[in-house]
């Protein structure tokens, strides 16, 4: 069981029965339970999609996509079955958010798909988590089945004559699958490479039918709007960014955790108030806002609202909660190496710009950290950065590109520190073997 | 092949879940390899058989996923994570204590066949880092003393 915090200004919204034993069905009812469910039966498709719409609830996943918007794009009609696909392949480093959902509200997931799956027309839900997570998917598996055996899932749901399956689905690790197309690659039993788009999985997706994919933090937000209204959770933030967010505090921060925290709330204040602040006297230097793949920001950049408009505006991203404070004793040259030695580890090698982008620049940030790098290799980071971007089926290049870009804009003076043999400064001598200055 | 019959149960179970076969076959090759400990030969060929696979097919699958391993292992597979959160907050020190303590590498395995040891990618515990994970369970908020007492643990339960 991982450990819960709390903080006076939290909104708890999906996190609200975190710690309150709703993984037992008869305590998820006894708090609220497939109260949403029964109400989205009674309401027809388009209204379920409008409130969701007018919720201003945006993908939790990372993209920040409006939800009620993606299920307007499902074709009414279909030849081919449609499905609604859950998203809990969480692996953006700094995220562990649909982790707690998973393990405290499983059932909340459930409902998410299961309305999803009403204002699309579908009658069968996957929920897929990652591998790691097996424990996940036991209390998952036990959800389902319990859900089963009420009358929840299956025939004549709640006696209303409609029936709607829900199966879960578990990965055996890898990052890329938290990607729509390769999620259903996956999912079909294939290695996780994305499809080209269009057509978009809204129209062509699982097996060839229209796919609604949401991340398990944006399904389990749908029960609460349901039940509130469009109207409450629109106005818990900012225009356009509605409802809460699970932001996972990590790194050097005083009190690290998931904190459900309103849409807009301060960064800045999150990091210093939320989380109490650096620990051992030490200085802020950089944030990565929302997981890996977001522009960081330094720390004259952190007064700024986490919603996604905002984020935006200052050149980074929401992205998915992930929030990692780095403190000034962080070796900014190492950060963006470790970051892109996982970037170059989980590309899946179908695009070739992602493929030889990610090992070069992994080879590169490598000999610069080891006192090997020259000074024309700095630029280099960055043009072959840039070169990745947009260039890719899936946005795996463009994760591995942005925070290498804004590493290098915001930080070059500790590239500048690491050149021509001298020793990494942040590094204890002799940890690291140094490498020779290439010959130019 | 032979496989248990909670394997046989679900998996029977799980062929009705999906359109295609081929589905299974992720969650499939995970459950097979936590039963015999790795991926050999005769089960790639068992499980392409059953799904009407060839045996490249589900290797091309195989080696795609990172938990999937074709080479036996030891009974318990220390992962330490070393990715961001956990290297700001000792995830290096700890990787290079288990190196020390088992004698063992990266995907290294000790004599004795007890531990293996991998260096892995985010596993979801960013808020409690640094982590660490043996075969499925999660260890948080390590330090090296803690994660001594952790491998520790581990064998005095095989020895039990």
């Amino acid at each position: 069981m991982t450990d819960l915090v709390s903080h006076p200004d939290e909104v708890r919204v999906v996190s609200k029965r975190f710690g309150k034993g709703a993984t037992n069905i008869d305590r998820y009812l006894e708090l609220d339970g497939y109260k949403a469910v029964q109400k989205a039966l009674g309401m027809q498709p388009d209204v379920i999609v409008n409130e969701v719409k007018n919720s201003g609830l945006r993908g939790r996943g990372g993209a920040g996509f409006n939800t009620g918007m993606k299920w307007s794009f499902v074709p009414k009609q279909s030849a081919k079955p449609k499905y609604v696909l859950c998203n809990g392949d969480e692996s953006e480093p700094g995220t562990c958010k649909d982790r707690l959902i998973f393990e405290h509200d499983p059932h909340a997931v459930i409902e998410g798909v299961m309305i999803a799956g009403f204002a699309v027309g579908s009658t069968t839900g996957y929920i897929y988590i990652r591998g790691e997570y097996r424990y996940l998917l036991e209390i998952m598996q036990k959800a389902i089945g319990d859900a089963y055996a009420r009358g929840f899932l299956g025939k004549n749901i709640f006696g209303s004559g409609r029936n709607f399956d829900i199966y879960w689905h578990g990965g055996a690790g890898a990052y890329e699958v938290g990607e729509e197309s390769a999620l259903m690659e996956s999912l079909e039993g294939k290695r996780g490479i994305p499809r080209i788009r269009p057509p978009f999985p809204a129209v062509v997706g699982l097996w060839g039918g229209p796919t609604v994919i949401n991340n398990a933090e944006t399904l389990a937000s749908v029960p609460h709007i349901i039940l509130g209204g469009a109207d409450w959770f629109a106005n818990l933030g900012p225009p356009k960014n509605g409802g809460t967010r699970l932001f996972c505090l990590s790194g050097h921060v005083e009190r690290p955790g998931v904190y459900e925290l309103p849409m807009g709330y301060n960064l800045k204040k999150m990091i210093y108030e939320v989380g109490g602040g650096i620990p051992n006297g030490h200085k802020l230097k950089a944030v990565v806002p929302g997981g890996s793949s977001c522009p960081l920001l330094t720390a004259d950049e952190v007064d700024v609202s986490m919603d996604f408009d905002s984020m935006m505006k200052a050149g980074s991203m929401l992205g998915s909660g992930g929030v990692v404070i780095c403190d000034d004793t962080t070796c900014m040259v190492k950060f963006a190496l470790r970051i892109m030695k996982f970037y170059r580890h989980e590309s899946c090698g179908w695009c070739i710009p992602c493929r030889e982008g990610t090992d070069w620049l992994e080879k590169t940030l490598t000999r610069f950290h080891s006192g090997g790098g020259l000074k024309k290799d700095i630029d280099n980071i960055q043009y072959l950065s840039e070169n990745m971007l947009g260039r890719t089926f899936c946005p795996l290049g463009d994760a591995a590109a942005m925070p290498t870009i804004s590493i290098v804009k915001k930080f070059r003076k500790e590239f500048e520190d690491h050149l021509q043999g001298r020793p990494c400064p942040f590094e204890k001598e002799g940890k690291i073997e140094q490498l020779p200055v290439m010959a130019v | 092949m032979k496989f248990s019959d909670q394997f046989e149960q679900r998996f029977a179970e799980m062929l009705t879940h999906y359109p295609t076969k081929r589905s299974v076959l992720v969650p499939t090759l995970l459950f097979v390899q936590d039963e015999v400990g790795y991926l050999s030969d005769e089960v790639i060929e068992e499980i392409a058989q059953r799904l009407d696979l060839t045996e490249l097919e589900v290797r091309n699958v195989i080696s795609y996923y990172s938990m999937l391993t074709t080479r036996p292992r030891g009974k318990y597979n220390v992962q330490v994570c070393t990715n961001i959160a956990c290297l700001l907050r000792g995830g290096e020190e700890l990787l290079e204590h288990c190196e020390t303590k088992l004698g063992i590498g990266h995907k290294g395995t000790t004599a004795d066949g007890l531990f293996s040891l991998e260096e892995v990618e985010c596993i979801g515990a960013c808020s409690w880092a640094p982590a660490a994970q043996v075969n499925y369970d999660f260890h948080e908020n390590l330090t090296v003393h803690k994660m001594d007492k952790v491998l520790d643990e581990y064998k005095k339960r095989a020895t039990q």
